[in-house]
């Protein structure tokens, strides 16, 4: 004969463990109805904090069709790799203003930057940015300089400059501006003097 | 010198020293290296597999073991047969296991593959192609016997071969797409400017090989589906040419086209354009607008330019001139093949007024391999031509007060153009976009091209070979 008092706890731990299972299955149904989108459009790094420094932006101006330097106070990290990512995200969120000379794909960030001895930067595209860019040979290109520009005028040594797009290597950014290749950074200053003479 | 028209003189056939097995099936065509051991040839198992799907391999000592998807397998080193399925298969050599590295020998792929795969498995290994499903690209051939006649070749699926040339012959090379026979290897035709054309296969690739008694041009269309070979047009020929260009080459790796005509090469015996209307086919270019397409505007514009030139005087070819795509390599192959005094790449935008000019951002230091150019920095040589061309466009732009930009841009094809070359970007006159698709407005401004191109040909008389000593070479890096 089992005991009452048993009985009557193996029936509450039943109750019990059948309430988990019904709460497991409710919140893994909730997981699974989180939406995923193709492209992720939340930031992919924390906001930096530390110094500010003064630095160049190379903003670019489609009605001029050509760059400006313009001045920003940003808070710079001392690691160089750090530095070059957060000056072109700085850059980034410059054209994602509403008011923006130079209007640029919602979602579009600055995946890495890696500085490879000797010289060559590697600007690593989020697939936003590539994918929703305006086509066009100059709106592409203005974007493609405003990027190297801004780079080499703010991180010294940088002598040429690769751009991917989600990690890897891509023909072009829109249809024009060619990313098969390594841009010269000297002769992507030479371009942006050309385009602020005309 | 001597020694680079050698060089050049070869075709590019790849390496003749290494051997490769080139593998095409649905989900990827890829060519891997072939070892030699003891006079039998081998292949890695684990590469052949790895683009096909989830495969793992560990060793165990003598033993490897291979996971392919559900399927398990055991080799061990030095035996001719292995465990497939828990069943023997015959290798027809020993297995080998080097550095943790099951090789095969490739004549035990035509059992082993199928024990893998769930797809018939073809293996010609005389040629070293192996075919898994049923994937060959068949194609047949006809002479078109206008004037002049014409080879056609109608292919199932798209190509994109590489493509040689050498006097009295051309060749098409395939190496990445499953182009197999379909009738006789051997054709004959009683033409007397393209008697045969043959198709052999050896090595991983398969080639066409056309005799022509006139120097022969391959064009594509029909999105890569259809080549047609024949003569190169009369206008852009020589009568001789004693010294003549060095040929245009396009990059190895990858090598999308590569041409590489040695020995003599038409030379332009007066001024001729190359038009290259941008995008096309499945490259749609700028959305101008809801209805209106960067590729279909600039294809318009092409044809007027063309006409307009030709009303002055200027022989002008178009080179896309259906809804085809084209690679940029090809764009460059084509163009350098016909060697005109002036290559123009139009382009359309809806931002933007007049027209904007561009010629080629090239890097400072050029990475340029002794007699052998870069050919991303092929145009280096003739940058100075291209912005006496952009010059004298600009000027009949200005003359007509429409508003011009001129810039340079890293733009594909102008890096790889061994001419003159120059991009035009035209932008709508006003604000509707619409107007950049009327044929007023198309005239107009191609009438003003022309005028600069007229203006450039006149002032620098009768055309120059041009070339520099020499032109980005087979094997030219990236």
């Amino acid at each position: 004969m089992i005991p009452r008092q048993l009985l009557f706890a193996v029936v509450i731990l039943l109750i019990g463990a059948l309430g988990l299972f019904v709460y497991a299955l409710r919140m893994r149904g909730r997981v699974s109805q989180v939406p995923t989108t193709a492209e992720d459009l939340r930031p992919v790094a924390p906001p930096v904090a530390g110094a500010t420094e003064r630095v160049s932006l190379f903003i670019a101006w489609d009605d001029a069709g050509a760059l400006h330097p313009e001045p920003a106070t940003i808070p710079l990290p001392s690691n160089r790799q750090q530095r070059a990512e957060e000056l072109l995200r700085s850059l980034v969120r410059a054209y994602q203003d509403k008011n923006s000379p130079h209007p640029i794909p919602p979602g579009s960030d600055i995946r890495s930057v890696y500085l490879v001895d000797p010289g060559l930067a590697v600007i690593d595209l989020n697939a936003a940015f590539a994918n929703g860019h305006r086509s066009g040979v100059l709106e592409e290109e203005l974007t493609v300089t405003s990027l190297i520009q801004t780079l080499a005028a703010n991180v010294p040594g940088i002598l040429k400059v690769k751009i991917l797009v989600d990690g890897t290597e891509r023909d072009t950014l829109a249809g024009h501006a060619d990313l098969s290749t390594t841009y010269d950074v000297a002769a992507v200053s030479q371009l942006v003097t050309q385009m602020q003479a005309q | 010198m001597l020694a680079v028209l050698i060089i050049l003189s070869a075709r590019p056939a790849g390496s003749a020293d290494e051997k490769h097995l080139s593998v095409y099936s649905a989900s990827a065509n890829y060519s891997l290296p072939i070892a030699d051991r003891e006079g039998r040839e081998y292949i890695g198992l684990l590469e052949i597999l790895e683009p096909l799907g989830n495969v793992s391999a560990k060793s165990d000592g003598r033993r490897w073991r291979l996971r392919f998807g559900g399927i398990e397998a055991e080799f061990i080193q030095g035996r001719d047969r292995a465990k497939v399925r828990g069943r023997d298969v015959a290798l027809f050599g020993p297995f080998l296991l080097e550095s943790n590295h099951g090789l095969v020998p490739i004549v035990s792929l035509s059992s082993l593959l199928p024990r893998f795969l769930a797809t018939p498995v073809t293996f010609n290994e005389a040629s070293r192609r192996l075919f898994i499903g049923n994937i060959a690209n068949h194609y047949t051939v006809e002479l078109n016997p206008t004037n002049p006649s014409r080879l056609v070749f109608n292919f199932s699926a798209p190509v994109n071969p590489t493509i040689a040339t050498e006097p009295g012959r051309l060749y098409m090379i395939f190496r990445r797409e499953p182009v197999a026979l379909s009738g006789s290897p051997s054709l004959r035709f009683s033409d007397p400017s393209i008697p045969s054309a043959t198709y052999s296969e050896s090595n991983g690739q398969a080639e066409i090989d056309v005799k022509g008694t006139v120097p022969l041009i391959a064009s594509f269309s029909n999105e890569g589906r259809t080549i047609t070979v024949g003569p190169v047009p009369q206008a852009q020929l020589a009568p001789a040419a004693p010294a003549p260009q060095m040929p245009p080459t396009a990059p190895s790796n990858p090598p999308p086209v590569l041409s590489t005509a040695p020995a003599p090469t038409p030379v332009p015996h007066h001024f001729f354009a190359v038009i290259d209307a941008s995008h096309g086919g499945q490259d749609r270019g700028v959305a101008l607008s809801d209805s209106l397409q960067e590729k279909d505007v600039v294809l318009g514009f092409a044809r007027q330019l063309r006409q307009e030139l030709q009303k002055r005087g200027i022989s002008a070819l178009v080179l896309r001139d259906s809804d085809a795509t084209l690679t940029a390599d090809q764009r460059a192959i084509f163009a350098n093949t016909v060697h005109p005094v002036i290559y123009i790449a139009m382009h359309a935008a809806s931002d933007g007024h007049g027209v904007r000019l561009y010629t080629s951002l090239l890097p400072a230091a050029p990475d340029n391999n002794g007699p052998f150019i870069s050919w991303d920095a092929a145009q280096a040589a003739f940058l100075t031509s291209s912005q006496s061309a952009l010059d004298a466009i600009a000027a009949a732009l200005r003359q007509q007060q429409i508003p011009v930009r001129t810039l340079s841009a890293q733009l594909r094809p102008l890096n790889n153009i061994t001419a003159a070359a120059v991009a035009v970007e035209v932008a709508p006159p006003g604000t509707n976009v619409a107007e950049l698709a009327s044929p007023a407005y198309q005239q107009a401004l191609a009438g003003t091209l022309a005028n600069g191109i007229a203006a450039l040909r006149d002032r620098q008389g009768p055309p120059q070979s041009g070339a520099p000593a020499t032109t980005p070479a087979s094997g030219g890096q990236r």
